[in-house]
């Protein structure tokens, strides 16, 4: 897992489906492993493929249409909503997304992605609406998300939105920081305050 | 300053603000089991550290355990690798588990309750959104993510943002056959599956306060499925009742200290909540969903809303939903025939849940063509309905009182419904394949379930009693 993102610059794959769950992410019979690694290849396993055996891939379904790629996923509505299984924002990662765009998202999944270096980028309907358009006339079009700045901009099609993440989320994404990095930092504070808080 | 509930807890747990960003929050009890703690424990190996305070967590085996000879070696391999690395970690970090064959084992959720674990006051994480349960006692509990797991095993704290309240008003006396789960399921369909995303829910007024520690449970083991961070109850005479006596419940020299404690818990008279709502008791029926999520509710004896009712931005969503679903708009569930009956999970599988079911049955055979799985929540439910001859009756009656685990919830072990078959459920997700590939599940009461399982169709509870 590449740590630290700032500028990404890509392709996206547009997702049309509101509430997409974590379960539909990542099935639960594919949370037995005990790393982290390898979770891109089931992702969305269910709806990528008619089967278990991979033989039968849907061919209506957006990862399997070669018309799309890069590095960017645009979704519908309260994406990420369910079981809070990290292993969903691993298996995205892990398949090559660095960003999720939607209109909303569950606040577990947006923490776990954030957790991971992917970075969940929450616009408003309407924008969601143009991004989908914009990415659907033409594939090719790259989309640029800014963390820095907190922008996500299609240049081609004359489209910008800003976007909210929290100042301390921001710095460890810029930085590679993580919050364990953090907190052993604070260690004598969490001791000092256990002994009042007994 | 006047305070809610929430934040009477919140300011007690808060070990440092960081400016502009989130508050370092203490963590008091932490749940693990085998799914979502492995690479946790691998990440804390990787920097060389042991469990900051291995004490203050408790283990559990739940969500791919069989459910059916547990004496035996686990069959699929990767959950008996799984499970055996639970094991493994918490020897190697003195961690107590209550694994595969201890008297306490069972559905994390439902352990820590019934084992006075859990109690009012406490800031309490597990990685499993189900988490929110907890919040039944006036607990702050909330599931989390592999990464925090890891974060609450180094330090016992959590980097997390105050998340924004919700009060949610039941007032006045619940109908005949309603019972908590069509609360729920009442309030997710009004407000829908993202309703409550951002958001901590504190459930109040009087038809809350007449339910019993299960049914608050219930209500608050669903919060997650309206987006809600988790949901809360302020303890009360109910709560104390409850928990006196239990296992880890504080004994005699420390209850009536904690009590203090525990009676300021609630929220002040004009504390502030940054949305209201208001649901009348009289208006919510026996609940069922039609859909691939817990929003998609209806009363067991309505309709499922025609294309005409749904926002055209929702409409590819809806039709894909009753496709997957083999259901027409505008239909009525009531009546259709079903494959098999799911009665357990974290939501459901508690005592009081066995009971009711066992009341309705009594004397009752199952419909000849309906698999009837009962699944109780922890080794102490089935000891329990053992003890009150609840077994004999599902016996008689040609149900399968199996094992206690996740199950059929989420089938992640053999506990799964052929595709194309329709499971009546009290589990609390009718996600696509969440009990199993291509599985068709609606969602109801114990007591809706318990129709299901005697007629073999989906049925009112209302037309029975």
């Amino acid at each position: 897992m590449s740590k630290s993102i700032n500028i990404v610059s890509s392709r996206a794959v547009p997702l049309r489906e509101t509430n997409v769950d974590t379960d539909q992410i990542i099935p639960a019979r594919f949370l037995k492993a005990t790393s982290r690694a390898g979770f891109g290849k089931n992702l969305f396993r269910d709806w990528r493929y008619a089967n278990d055996d991979e033989s039968q891939p849907r061919a209506e379904f957006v990862l399997n249409n070669p018309t799309y790629s890069g590095k960017v996923l645009v979704a519908g509505k309260n994406f990420g909503c369910g079981s809070s299984r990290e292993h969903a924002a691993w298996a995205i990662k892990d398949h090559g997304f660095d960003v999720v765009v939607s209109s909303f998202f569950a606040d577990i999944f947006r923490n776990n992605a954030l957790n991971n270096f992917l970075v969940p980028v929450q616009v408003t309907d309407e924008f969601l609406d143009q991004l989908f358009a914009a990415v659907e006339k033409d594939p090719a079009t790259e989309v640029v998300v800014n963390v820095e700045a907190q922008t996500i901009s299609v240049p081609a099609a004359g489209l910008q939105s800003s976007f909210d993440i929290n100042n301390y989320k921001k710095t460890c994404l810029l930085n590679g920081y993580d919050d364990i990095d953090y907190l052993l930092s604070i260690k004598p504070a969490i001791e000092a305050f256990e002994q009042q808080h007994k | 300053m006047a305070k809610t509930l929430f934040d009477k807890i919140w300011d007690k747990h808060v070990v440092q603000q960081i400016d502009g960003g989130p508050s370092v929050l203490y963590i008091d009890k932490h749940f693990i089991h085998e799914v979502t703690s492995p690479q946790a424990f691998q990440g804390l190996e990787k920097r060389g550290m042991k469990v900051f305070r291995p004490q203050q967590i408790v283990a559990t085996a739940d969500h791919n355990v069989p459910t059916l000879q547990q004496h035996l070696p686990i069959k699929d391999e990767l959950s008996r690798v799984q499970v055996q690395q639970l094991i493994t970690n918490c020897k190697n970090h003195n961690i107590e588990l209550y694994g595969l064959g201890h008297p306490f084992q069972g559905i994390v959720h439902v352990i820590g309750p019934e084992l006075g674990v859990t109690q009012p006051g406490m800031t309490i994480v597990c990685g499993d959104s189900h988490t929110s349960t907890h919040g039944a006692f006036g607990a702050i509990a909330f599931g989390i993510g592999t990464s925090e797991v890891e974060m609450v095993m180094a330090t016992q704290c959590l980097m997390q943002s105050k998340p924004k309240l919700m009060r949610i008003n039941v007032e006045g006396t619940l109908n005949k056959g309603v019972v908590s789960k069509d609360i729920i399921l009442y309030i997710i369909a009004q407000i829908s599956a993202s309703g409550a995303t951002g958001y901590f829910v504190e459930y109040a007024g009087s038809a809350i306060r007449s339910l019993s520690m299960e049914g608050r449970m219930t209500i608050c083991n669903m919060s997650i499925e309206m987006g809600a961070r988790g949901g809360m109850i302020a303890p009360d005479e109910v709560t104390f009742g409850y928990m006196k006596g239990r296992q880890f419940a504080p004994g005699n020299g420390q209850w009536d200290r904690k009590m203090e404690q525990w009676k300021e818990l609630y929220s002040d008279a004009d504390a502030k909540f940054d949305v209201e709502i208001n649901i009348k008791a009289e208006d919510i029926e026996p609940m069922i969903t039609y859909g691939t999520n817990p929003g998609m509710g209806v009363s067991v004896a309505g309709l499922i809303p025609g294309e005409k009712d749904i926002d055209d931005k929702e409409k590819p969503s809806f039709l894909k939903s009753l496709d997957y679903m083999g259901l027409q708009p505008g239909s009525r569930i009531k009546g259709k025939k079903v494959d098999y009956v799911f009665i357990g999970s974290c939501t459901n599988s508690r005592i009081e849940d066995l009971r009711l079911v066992a009341g309705f049955v009594k004397g009752k055979k199952k419909a000849s063509d309906v698999e009837v799985w009962i699944v109780p929540g922890s080794k102490q439910v089935e000891k329990q309905a053992i003890a009150e001859g609840i077994d004999k009756i599902f016996e008689e009656a040609g149900f399968q009182l199996r094992q206690p685990g996740c199950s059929a919830c989420l089938g992640m072990n053999e506990d799964k419904i052929p595709a194309g078959k329709y499971c009546v459920s009290t589990s609390n997700r009718n996600f696509e394949g969440r009990q199993g590939p291509n599985a068709r599940t609606f969602l109801v009461s114990p007591l809706t379930a318990a129709v299901a399982a005697i007629t073999g169709e989906v049925g009112d509870v209302r037309e029975f009693i």
